[in-house]
This record gives structure tokens, C-alpha cells and sequence, in this order.
């Protein structure tokens, strides 16, 4: 049962086969086995789940039930959760429980969904790997001595061990599909604007999105139903009509446009994710679709802006941290400006502290034209390029990684070589494109790999059915990792 | 040396919203602290701010009553310092693309008109209070005002006294209130005023280095600041000083400014656009929605009461120096077709009675209604001006309209001629030395019997009807 998708899940349930407190049961007791190993959740309360689950139970008695109800998901610790503590993954907010839902954990609750657990995640969703946690690093379920990656590498990890049915995620600059492709589970990162941010803990403003994290498109693509949708609390959430993500699930995909930057596929990508991305556009061959060339020639400046761009947000952004209203504050201080030093010198980890660094100094006078204008300027460039692709083809494919998951602690004293590992997801960050990534085979090692699929703005429903055919036609997403 | 004073305001105007420029939380002055602010105030992770369109409204009409450029698109920007009461850590201003551009206000100084030109107005969030008292050491914080929608006015160096600078303030404190946008409140800071004082030698075409002069809450204060301001920066000159460019604070009780902190120590507030906020977009649609609401302004006002009423110019500025002075005056008016005899009765009594009793017109116990029909008694003969006087300050009192006081006090005007002539027979009887007097050539005592005349009717003699019967029987 703990392998099955969602709408299998929504059939038990809507045909009494399995209650919600019992389909929960089983997923706190699969936490219980795995969850001190794998460290992917901070917070598990059963108590409130379970209260959770009995609603929705009421709610299917009564014939109320939609597609979410009643399902258990995992909620990464950003998202503001009435009650619960929501911390972030950082010393800061350890004992912060918030006093409000996001817009988005609105939505689960109203859809009588089950909150399971708030997941792990880098500290500020600052990191590849989830090493910067407060709550120290998840393991990967496929290799313990792997990093899940990051920063939704909690909700990955717990997905991957079927630890729950499904997770939220927020992606920055490929957090959720770095750790989905790292720990060979399925993840979207929407368009800009389609998920609210209402209540979602601010990293860099302009790149956050929120999306789900799941076993397969099909799950994404309900996932994403209830996910999505304007809030008016969100300034730069979108006013659109409702879309069905899973109205195009089976369309079939020939005469499709593959586009494949040759960027993607130059030096610093391991081979083993070569062959594997190689193999699956094999596959979308014969299902019909078309291969076109692209170029994306702004790619390589990608890294460099996003670290103009997301420590200038961050810094300001992580301001509000300061230990007067709420979060830790500091013990035993003489006057405010010794208060302010100790409680974020003590409250924040390393990463965090150099990324606000990072983004004071390019907003200083005198380096803010330098940095973060000239940045915004090169943003733009690298949406263009996008642009201009999609002139020619209707989605892009490409590794989400250049390597399969890297070894805990291989690459956390050397920041500049852990921020390359984003190098694949980050200009879409940058562009405000939708992405995603599904499993496309395993390394040598045995560790999973993602093949990343971008499209033009708004063209979820498309992604989602071209990841379902390829879902349809391999058994990757069904693989999982030797845990019982 | 010959000095020339240079002066540039930047005013603190707070918008009256309802609800806070980025939030829904209540704007009202007075509560409980921290009862009024909610999570986006607090600044709890996670939450987002939202533009009160009600705040940007009244951006546009101050933009068009200046007769600046409403900017098409404007951005808001993070101004990033720490204090405890700047919840976000940061404060959502205007930086680089104010929604209001230029503009001008003319001043009246000794009755001669002066323009000052506007910079910019740009939209901000207030911060909150520190409160340092009554917490034994520590510091209250109360969150009531972070986030109370702020409209900044900042005018050119173009003031050249402390006199002008009063002037511009209150020019533009009536104007915020005719245009209904902000309170005026001063003493609950509704209307801040920092001043930015130099001197200069005259004829110096350099202007001299500035300091800026915070949290100037009266025209009083203001005035005396830039005085105490302007002698101190002579004084440092004068013997062989520099001025160093710094931000002061004027302490009311010392009645002196000191150093708060220099340009060194200033703060680089790393001023970025907000990427929580979209650019703010105003349509030709909705400043012209705008423009069509705008009231009659103190300009066109003051040149319709000269033009219309034939009111001096003195007394339509005097008239329409307050929103609410301006619309009692045109009430009566309305009533009283008279309007220099009404411009006199609100200009003398009501304004002199509400200074004696230190309160506003909003409060005043006669009403325009109420005054309107003591002038109409006076127009009609039933009392006279003097009388009337006498009516005004009973109504003051609260005894009740014009007419019931002239009913119950018997003040009614006697205009009876035969019971004037009976009255006027008796005072020449008794009097007989005078009266030989007076037809023998003495002119003045005219006023003698106008007096007994008065005296026997209690005041309320006919004045003009009693001069002419008192003239027949005295030169019969």
C-alpha cells in the first residue's frame, strides 16, 4: 500500500478499503522504522495527523471527498503550518510554532488532506545537500552515504523510502529537482507566480516556488491540482483560471519537440547521467517525438547571477531574524547591537551566514550597479535565451545534476563546488520557468539519476504529460530503494 | 557677514487609510499596544505585503494638487537597517522611481506670495514605537504603527527663513486636509517634519553644509529648531569652524538641536526593489478618476472668494487657511447672503472665540446654522450689532439659537418710532441745560443723549432710527 500512487490511494479510500487514520498508521509507523536513520523529517506529531485523518474520514462518510482527501503528504519544514513547529532547518526558528497556515497548507487542510510531518531541508533552503540542516543531514534511502540533495532533500528522502505517499517542496535554484532526481523520485517546480508564496519562509523572493514531490507525473500532476491558484496575499501570485494538470496525462506525444541545449551536455557532467539522459531521449524517440539542437549560449553565467541575485534577496529577506519578536535570541548581552551579533552569530549556521554576507556586499554603495544590476541585466539575457528556444522546440531535456548524489561531506567545505551541482536547474530559477525532473536510471553506484524536463511559462499540463508517457513506457519511478 | 539661510523640508504625512499600507491591519490611533498588528506587521516568517490601493489613491490626488507628474510606473524598494521596531528588518519605501514627481506649493509670507518647489512625494510603511520607559532596563516595542502608510513630501532648498519654512508647513498640512488624504494630527504624528538648515554668505551661489533636523512634531518647534539651527551654524563659522554634515535632534525643552549622528556613521541602506512587490502601475484611467474627485483646492478657493465674494485677499487666505474654516464660512454664506458680514463674524468671533477656549473649529458650539441665523437678526433690524454680540456669547454658552435668547433676554431692538419718540420727548424734558447747549452749537453732545437714549432702552434702541428722531426733536 505504501508504494501506491495517489489515485490508488483515493480509490482505497473512497471504496472504505482502507480508512485515512489507517492509511496514516501506516505511514507514522514506516516514520517510526526509517525516520531515525534517514533523519528526513524534523517534526512528526502523530497526534495531530491522526486528528487530521479522522476529519477526513468524516469528511469520505459524508461524501465530501476530493482528490487529496484523506492522503497523507509530507510538508517540507518552510511552509508555515498552524501549531506545528515550522523551523526552517535552522537554529533560528527551532522553537518557532507558527501561529498561521501557508496559503498553501491552507489548501491540504481545506482538501482534508494529512499533514504527516514537516521534512527536512537546508537551513533557509540554503544548500544542495541538506548538510546545512540545524537538525543535521538526511541520508539517502538509496545509499546512506549519499546526500538525498537539496534543499527539499527531507521531502525527497521521505517520498523515496515511502515514507509518505507524497511532499511539498520549494525550489530556489533546483530544490526540488536536484534532491527528486538524487533520491529517484519525481518533482515540479511550477511557473513563477503559480503557487502562492503566502506563508512559505522567504529565501530569495523572486526565484522561490513551491511545488510537489512525488513517486510519479501522475501523482505531481494531482499534487499540483490542489497545489496551485492565485491567493491575493501574494502579490506576485498569478490571476489565472483554474487548470486540470491532469487533463493531458495521456495526449501522445508525437511530433513532439525535444529540445537539447548542447550546454547541458558539455564538460562537468558525469557520464554515467549522460547515458542515462542519452537513453531516455531514445525512448521519447520512439514515442514519436522529434530531437532539435538548441542553443542556450547565457547558461554559463547562470551560477554567477544567481549568486549576485538570491544572497541580495536572502540578506534582506533574512533581516526579520533578529531575535526581538520571536526565534532564538542570543543569552547574556550588554546593549541591542550585541543582542543582534550573538543571536545571529549563535542562531545561523555557516552557509546561511555566508550567502547573507555575500548579498550585504553587493547591495553596498558602490557595488550595487556592479553586482546586482549588472546581474538583473545578464537575469534577463538568460530568460531570452529561453525564449528564443522555444521557438524551436516545445520542451527542453537535459541532466537535472551533472552527477549522481555526491557522498555526505564530499562537497560541503567547498561551497563554490557544491553550488556548480545546480548548475542544470538554476537558470530556470532565473527565468521564471516551470521545471521538473523524473528518474531516467541509476549510476554506477547504484544511485538514482534525473532527467530534467523545462518548459515555456504556464506549459505544466504539457511537462506532466510528456513525464507520464515516458512513465508509461519505463519503470524507473517505480524502483525503490532496498528498505523495507 | 551677511548670511542667507537655506532651508528644504521633508514632511512625514500619515495617509488615512483604514488599514496599513501593506496589510489589513486597523490604522486607529490609541490601542492597546501591539493590539493592531498582525502577522505581516510583526513580520512572522513567511508572510507577504500587499499595496493598499487606498494609499496609492491618495498619493495620486497630492500629486495632481501640486501639479506634479504622476509617474505611470513606480517602484517600491527595501530600505535595510536594524531597529527593534522595524519588524521586517527593513522598511518598503520609494527610492529611485517615486510615484510623485515635482510640483510646487505657493506660500504667503507678510502677504507676499513665494513658490516652493516639490522634489518628489513617495509612498513608505511607518516603523513601529520604542517604548524606554516603564520596562525597568529593558524596551518596549509596539507594533501599532509598523506599517501605517506614510506619504514623504520633499520640497528644494527653497525656503530662506525659519518664517517660510512654517509657512510651507502649514500650507501643506491645509492642503493634505483639503484633499482629505491625511488627519493633520499633529501631536499623534499624523504630520512629521524633519528640516535640512545651511547658511550661506549671500550672493554665495554654493550651498553651505547641511544638517538635517529630525522629528519636528509643531509649527512651533519647527520654527524655533531652524532658528537655534541657524544661529549655531553661524556662530561655528563665525569663529573659524566647519559645519559637518550630520542628522540632529531639536530637544524642545533645551530649546536646542544636538548631534544625533554624522554623515560617518550614517547607514548604507543597501536600497534594492522589493521583489515581493510587482512595480506599481497607475492607468491615465485612474488618475483621471482621481482628478474628477479632487475638491476645490485653497488656490481656487482663495480666488473665488475674492472674485466672487469680494473678500479681500487677506481675508480669503484667512478663510481658507483650513479645509474646515473654509466650509463653515461658505455654510453661512449660504444661509447669509452677506458674505463680507459673514467673512467678519467667522474671522473676529468664531476664530477669536475658539483661540480664547483653545479649540477647534470641528468643536465649535455654534454652529454655521446657528450663526447664519444670528446674522440674518441683524440684517433684518431685529437686533443690532452691538446686541448681537451680547446674543453670540450666550449662544457660545449653549443657551440656545439666536432667536430664543433675543426672545427670552428681551433684546429685541426697539424700532417702535412713537415709543422712541416718547423715550427721546423725556430724556430733552429732563435735560434741558444740554439741550440749550446743543441747539446753542455744542455738536458733541449728540452723543450725549444717544447715550441716555440707549442707557433707558437697555441697548435696544433702533441705533439708526433713534439718531434720526433724536436730530427732528433736538433742532425742532
Amino acid at each position: 500500500m505504501f508504494n501506491s500512487s495517489l489515485r490508488a490511494l483515493s480509490a482505497m479510500l473512497a471504496e472504505r478499503k482502507i480508512s485515512s487514520v489507517e492509511l496514516t498508521q501506516e505511514f507514522l509507523a514506516r516514520i517510526d522504522r526509517h525516520n531515525p536513520d534517514l533523519n528526513a523529517y524534523i517534526t512528526v506529531d502523530p497526534e495531530k495527523s491522526l486528528a487530521q485523518a479522522r476529519i477526513a474520514d468524516s469528511m469520505i462518510a459524508e461524501g465530501r471527498m476530493q482528490p487529496m482527501t484523506g492522503i497523507p503528504v509530507a510538508q517540507k519544514d518552510i511552509f508555515c503550518s498552524k501549531g506545528w513547529l515550522t523551523t526552517c532547518g535552522s537554529k533560528m526558528l527551532s522553537g518557532f510554532v507558527s501561529p498561521y497556515d501557508a496559503h498553501v497548507i491552507e489548501k491540504f487542510n481545506a482538501a482534508g488532506a494529512v499533514n504527516l510531518g514537516k521534512t527536512n531541508m537546508d537551513e533557509f533552503a540554503m544548500g544542495s545537500s541538506n548538510e546545512t540542516s540545524f537538525f543535521g543531514p538526511v541520508k539517502n534511502p538509496w545509499d546512506r552515504k549519499a546526500v538525498p540533495g537539496g534543499s527539499s532533500g527531507g521531502s525527497a528522502a521521505a517520498v523515496a523510502a515511502r515514507m509518505a505517499p507524497a511532499a511539498t517542496g520549494t525550489d530556489t535554484g533546483g530544490s526540488i529537482r536536484q534532491p527528486a532526481a538524487l533520491c529517484g523520485i519525481s518533482g515540479i517546480k511550477p511557473t513563477y507566480g503559480l503557487v502562492s508564496r503566502y506563508g512559505m519562509i522567504a529565501f530569495a523572493s523572486s526565484l522561490d516556488q513551491g511545488g510537489p514531490m512525488a513517486k510519479s507525473a501522475e501523482d505531481l500532476a494531482i499534487m499540483l491540482n490542489l497545489m496551485a491558484g492565485h491567493d491575493s496575499r501574494d502579490s506576485t501570485s498569478l490571476v489565472r483560471d483554474e487548470e486540470d494538470y491532469t487533463r493531458d496525462l495521456d495526449c501522445p506525444l508525437e511530433g513532439l519537440r525535444i529540445g537539447l541545449p548542447k550546454e547541458y551536455f558539455a564538460k562537468g557532467l558525469s557520464p554515467a547521467v549522460e547515458k542515462a539522459v542519452q537513453a531516455a531521449i531514445s525512448e521519447y524517440q520512439k514515442l514519436g517525438a522529434k530531437v532539435v539542437e538548441i542553443s542556450l549560449p547565457n547558461t554559463r553565467l547562470s551560477i554567477p547571477v544567481y549568486y549576485v541575485l538570491a544572497p541580495a534577496e536572502a540578506s534582506s529577506n533574512l533581516s526579520r531574524y533578529d531575535g526581538v519578536r520571536y526565534g532564538y535570541r542570543a543569552q547574556g548581552y550588554g546593549d541591542l547591537v550585541e543582542m543582534y551579533e550573538k543571536t545571529r552569530a549563535e542562531g545561523f549556521g555557516a552557509e546561511v551566514k555566508r550567502r547573507i554576507m555575500i548579498g550585504t556586499y553587493v547591495l553596498s554603495h558602490g557595488y550595487y550597479d556592479a553586482y546586482y544590476i549588472q546581474a538583473q541585466k545578464l537575469r534577463r539575457l538568460i530568460a531570452r535565451d529561453f525564449s528564443e528556444a522555444f521557438g524551436q522546440c516545445d520542451v527542453i531535456m537535459g541532466p537535472t545534476s551533472p552527477s549522481a548524489a555526491f557522498d555526505l561531506g564530499e562537497k560541503s567545505s567547498d561551497p563554490v563546488e557544491m553550488y556548480l551541482s545546480d548548475i542544470y536547474t538554476i537558470a530556470v530559477n532565473l527565468a521564471g520557468l516551470p521545471g521538473m525532473s523524473i528518474p531516467a536510471g541509476f549510476g554506477e553506484n547504484g544511485r538514482p539519476i534525473g532527467l530534467q524536463i523545462v518548459g515555456n511559462y504556464f506549459s505544466e499540463a504539457k511537462m506532466l504529460n510528456v513525464a507520464h508517457q515516458y512513465q508509461k513506457n519505463t519503470d524507473w519511478h517505480l524502483r525503490m530503494p532496498s528498505i523495507e | 557677514m551677511q548670511w542667507e539661510v537655506v532651508i528644504g523640508l521633508e514632511v512625514h504625512a500619515q495617509l488615512s487609510t483604514e488599514s496599513k499600507i501593506f496589510s489589513g491591519a486597523a490604522t486607529a490611533f490609541g490601542a492597546a499596544p501591539n493590539a493592531q498588528a498582525c502577522a505581516v506587521d510583526i513580520a512572522l516568517p513567511g508572510v507577504l505585503p500587499v499595496l493598499n490601493r487606498g494609499a496609492v489613491d491618495r498619493a495620486i490626488r497630492f500629486g495632481l494638487a501640486v501639479g506634479a507628474e504622476v509617474r505611470k510606473r513606480s517602484v517600491f524598494s527595501r530600505k535595510n537597517y536594524f531597529y527593534p521596531d522595524l519588524p521586517k528588518g527593513y522598511q518598503i519605501s520609494q527610492f529611485d522611481l517615486p510615484v510623485v514627481l515635482g510640483g510646487e506649493i505657493a506660500i504667503f509670507v507678510d502677504g507676499v506670495e513665494k513658490t516652493v518647489r516639490l522634489t518628489r512625494a513617495h509612498l513608505e510603511e511607518d516603523a513601529g514605537k520604542s517604548l524606554h520607559e516603564d520596562f525597568h532596563g529593558m524596551t518596549g516595542i509596539d507594533l501599532n504603527r509598523a506599517g501605517t502608510p506614510l506619504l514623504e513630501i520633499v520640497s528644494e532648498p527653497d525656503m530662506r527663513s525659519a518664517k517660510e519654512a512654517v509657512a510651507y508647513a502649514k500650507e501643506l498640512h491645509s492642503l493634505v486636509r483639503y484633499l482629505d488624504i491625511c488627519d493633520g494630527n499633529m501631536q499623534e504624528g499624523s504630520f512629521r517634519c524633519d528640516a535640512n538648515v545651511s547658511v550661506r554668505p549671500k550672493g554665495a551661489e554654493k550651498f553651505g553644509t547641511r544638517c538635517e533636523i529630525k522629528n519636528l512634531n509643531s509649527f512651533r518647534f519647527l520654527e524655533r529648531a531652524i532658528e537655534y539651527e541657524v544661529s549655531r551654524q553661524i556662530d561655528v563659522i563665525e569663529s573659524g569652524g566647519v559645519i559637518s554634515q550630520e542628522t540632529r535632534l531639536y530637544d524642545s525643552v533645551k530649546d536646542e538641536t544636538r548631534s544625533m549622528r554624522s554623515k560617518e556613521e550614517a547607514h548604507d541602506y543597501r536600497y534594492f526593489p522589493d521583489p515581493d512587490l510587482l512595480p506599481l502601475e497607475i492607468s491615465e484611467d485612474w488618475v483621471e478618476k482621481a482628478r474628477h474627485s479632487l475638491p476645490e483646492l485653497p488656490h481656487a478657493k482663495r480666488s473665488r472668494y475674492v472674485s466672487e465674494f469680494g473678500l479681500s485677499s487677506y481675508d480669503a487666505q484667512v478663510l481658507t487657511s483650513s479645509k474646515e474654516i473654509a466650509a463653515y464660512f461658505e455654510e453661512v454664506v449660504g444661509i447669509y447672503s452677506d458674505p463680507k458680514v459673514c467673512a467678519n463674524w467667522v474671522m473676529v468671533e468664531i476664530s477669536g472665540w475658539l483661540n480664547k477656549s483653545g479649540i477647534e473649529i470641528a468643536d465649535c458650539p455654534i454652529s454655521s446654522r446657528s450663526l447664519a441665523g444670528l446674522l440674518v437678526r441683524i440684517g433684518d433690524g431685529t437686533i443690532s450689532g452691538k446686541i448681537a454680540k451680547e446674543v453670540f456669547e450666550a449662544m457660545w454658552n449653549g443657551e440656545g439659537e439666536a432667536d430664543a435668547i433675543i426672545e427670552s433676554k428681551g433684546l429685541k431692538q426697539i424700532s417702535d418710532s412713537g415709543a422712541l419718540e416718547r423715550i427721546v420727548d423725556e430724556i430733552i424734558s429732563n435735560n434741558p441745560s444740554q439741550v440749550a447747549d446743543y441747539r446753542g452749537g455744542k455738536d458733541k453732545l449728540f452723543a450725549f443723549f444717544v447715550g441716555q437714549a440707549m442707557k433707558a432702552t437697555k441697548g435696544q434702541a433702533n441705533p439708526a432710527q433713534l439718531s434720526e428722531i433724536l436730530k427732528k426733536k433736538l433742532s425742532a
